[in-house]
């Protein structure tokens, strides 16, 4: 579904590659985790896959369209859940989850029905008409995950999609995207919450310093590694201890 | 593409654009406080401004300027311009003993003017206007004693005015040649009564005709052969309305900031909508704004104004080309706001970079200063100013009753000032967000 080819990322006046000749295939259907520590590249990378930001080289394909040359198909089968709340908060759920929706091109009454049953299933129906604003961490994360899931992309990427939430929220969240999932989505997501992952992907890749240092199922990766009990040893082992501030 | 396919896109691109102006207009109505400040501010504005300029735009007899005047001559000449000054109702004389006592209580902002007549002005003044009679008379003979005529050397006498320093060059002039006009009168009637006494054998007889013989007289336009006399509301509404829809820059801007900032923008940004749909929606609804607030002006002009002493705001027969001018200046204004709203980044560079560049513009456009009056090269300058181009084609309507091709040149230039604005935003957003 995806295939990335030597992709590669150098912001303007840095001195190292945020991400760096990176190669990755991602399976239709799959879950997909993207797990390092701060400043991995990992946003960096999804920014890439969804247009946000222009690769300093290589080149990658959704679904055998090529990014350079179908611009417009592709923003058409990829949906996007920010890791910042992008709604406006002075509008209500349903006036956000309707504006987003109509920019991928649905209206009407498919509209009105997607937004409906998307509120339905992640627990919102009864707040549909209140400001954002007003919503709790958790609630706005939730409209934002349906604001990128209206359209019924093929693709899915989700940067740190339970960033911030309470557990109930985030096994709504987790839940409705294995839903979305078996629906035939393909998902992509960062993470830092290795436990979250280690149960939700079906593969995970490790990435430091914009390389990825190892992937694989998460089973096999905790087995392949000595004295790791869970993804978590996995990723400190490969990883390393140190802190990973930068400005 | 078949003709089905271009069918389906268009449709979209109408219910992306629909969909963009509805969610604008949400925003928009959401901000209560932003709506009246969008409105009241303006018309606030406008009543302050026409009531502060009322003044300047009556005649000179309606207002009364209390003015210091030290006699030192006491003579005709001096009696003559005390009359006169009493009798012009610009002025309220004051007199005073003392030059020095004048002097202090104008230079200490109590009084905008003093005048001062020196010392035997009027004896001088019929000494020197006899010498040069004489003098005349005596080159053709005319005179008795023609050879016996001596020059005496009489000095030259200056009536001394002192202003405020804080009173406005406009007024200071207009005073000047007001006295300058008043003293050269009484030098000339000087002139014809000496005349008169040398060639006159009888006194009573009137040789000379004294009055002035060039007059003038202003020619107005017309309209249903009743002249428009200009007054503070033809002029201020206009102005200051444009000033009011150039001002949509700073909320626009922001609105587009904001976007950046929440968030929102970044999700539009992967969306399969594309920039110019995104501003479409913004160029909408602020036009709007930009109507109701143009609406709001017209409406205090004719109802609010009169109900405070001001002139009426005479819209007859104006309506729709003033609503074609309001519309291109908004959408000048609006083109603006997008572009400087696309290239900031901070709320803190959009707010008062719009608020300043407003400013600028409107000095440009002789919004408060006339462009006639300013120097030759910011006179050039204002040429480019789209406020200019506006405020001349509401002067066209408002006071100078022209039709619609008269007003083509000057929306075209507004109009083609709002495509090259969202040209350049449009482009300046790819660039900077090219993938």
């Amino acid at each position: 579904m995806i295939q990335i080819n030597q992709l590669s990322k150098k912001y303007k006046g840095a001195e190292v590659f945020s991400v760096k000749d990176l190669d990755l295939k991602v399976e239709k259907g799959e879950i997909y985790g993207l797990l390092g520590p701060n400043g991995a590249g990992k946003t960096t990378l999804i920014s890439m896959l969804t247009s946000l930001l222009k690769p300093t080289s290589g080149t990658f394909t959704i679904d055998d369209l090529n990014f350079k040359e179908h611009k417009n198909e592709l923003k058409q089968l990829i949906g996007i859940v920010p890791q910042e709340y992008a709604l406006y908060p002075t509008l209500t759920a349903y006036e956000n989850l309707e504006y987003f929706g109509s920019m991928y091109g649905i209206n009407g009454g498919a509209l009105k029905k997607s937004i409906q049953h998307h509120l339905e299933i992640m627990g919102l129906s009864k707040f549909a008409n209140k400001k954002t604003a007003t919503f709790s961490g958790g609630m706005k994360r939730r409209v934002n995950l349906i604001a990128g899931i209206l359209h019924q992309p093929k693709v899915l990427f989700l940067d740190e999609p339970t960033v911030g939430v309470d557990v109930q929220s985030k096994n709504v969240i987790i839940d409705h995207l294995k839903y979305l999932n078996k629906q035939g989505t393909t998902i992509v997501y960062t993470s830092h919450h290795l436990n979250e992952a280690e149960i939700f992907c079906t593969r995970v890749a490790i990435i430091d310093n914009g390389e990825i240092i190892v992937e694989g199922v998460p089973s096999e990766l905790i087995n392949n590694h000595v004295a790791a009990n869970n993804l978590e040893d996995v990723f400190l082992a490969r990883t390393g201890n140190a802190l990973r501030d930068y400005a | 593409m078949c003709f089905w396919q271009e069918r389906v896109m268009h449709f979209e691109i109408m219910h992306k654009l629909w969909a963009s102006t509805y969610k604008e207009l949400l925003l928009l109505l959401r901000d209560l406080g932003g709506i009246a400040i969008l409105f009241v501010m303006p018309m606030l504005l406008l009543i302050v401004i026409t009531l502060v300029q009322d003044s300047t735009f009556k005649t000179i007899s309606d207002i009364t300027i209390p003015v210091l005047l030290v006699d030192n001559d006491k003579g005709e000449v001096s009696k003559n311009i005390i009359d006169n000054l009493s009798e012009s109702n610009s002025f309220q004389i004051l007199q005073k003993d003392s030059e020095e006592e004048a002097k202090e209580a104008v230079f200490a902002g109590k009084y905008q003017l003093a005048i001062v007549i020196p010392e035997s002005l009027s004896t001088s003044l019929q000494k020197k206007v006899n010498q040069n009679v004489e003098g005349i008379l005596s080159k053709f003979g005319l005179e008795e004693d023609s050879l016996l005529v001596k020059k005496e050397t009489i000095p030259v006498k200056e009536v001394r005015l002192y202003f405020d320093p804080a009173t406005q060059v406009s007024f200071k002039s207009s005073v000047k040649n007001g006295i300058d006009k008043m003293i050269s009168k009484i030098e000339t009637q000087s002139i014809y009564k000496a005349f008169q006494s040398e060639l006159g054998e009888d006194e009573d007889e009137s040789i000379f005709d004294t009055e002035n013989f060039i007059a003038f007289k202003e020619i107005l336009p017309t309209k249903n052969n009743e002249e428009i006399v200009p007054n503070s509301a033809q002029h201020n509404v206009p102005a200051w309305t444009l000033f009011a829809i150039f001002f949509i820059i700073v909320p626009l801007s922001i609105n587009l900031v904001k976007e950046k900032n929440q968030g929102t923008f970044v999700r539009l940004r992967t969306q399969p909508v594309n920039y110019a749909t995104v501003l479409g929606g913004k160029t909408i609804v602020y036009l709007g704004v930009c109507l109701i607030q143009f609406t709001l002006m017209l409406l205090v002009g004719i109802y609010i104004f009169p109900a405070i002493g001001l002139p009426v705001v005479d819209v007859t027969g104006k309506l729709f080309l003033l609503y074609v001018v309001a519309i291109f200046s908004g959408l000048a204004a609006i083109g603006l706001g997008l572009l400087l709203g696309t290239i900031a980044k901070t709320q803190e560079q959009a707010a008062p970079f719009g608020a300043t560049t407003v400013v600028i513009l409107a000095a440009l456009g002789g919004v408060w200063v006339p462009v006639f009056v300013m120097p030759k090269f910011m006179q050039l300058i204002s040429k480019i100013s789209p406020m200019n181009w506006g405020l001349e084609a509401f002067y066209d309507v408002f006071l100078r009753n022209v039709s619609f091709v008269k007003i083509l040149p000057e929306i075209s230039l507004l109009l083609l000032f709002f495509l090259l604005t969202i040209l350049i935003a449009i482009i300046y957003n790819r660039s900077k967000n090219a993938v």
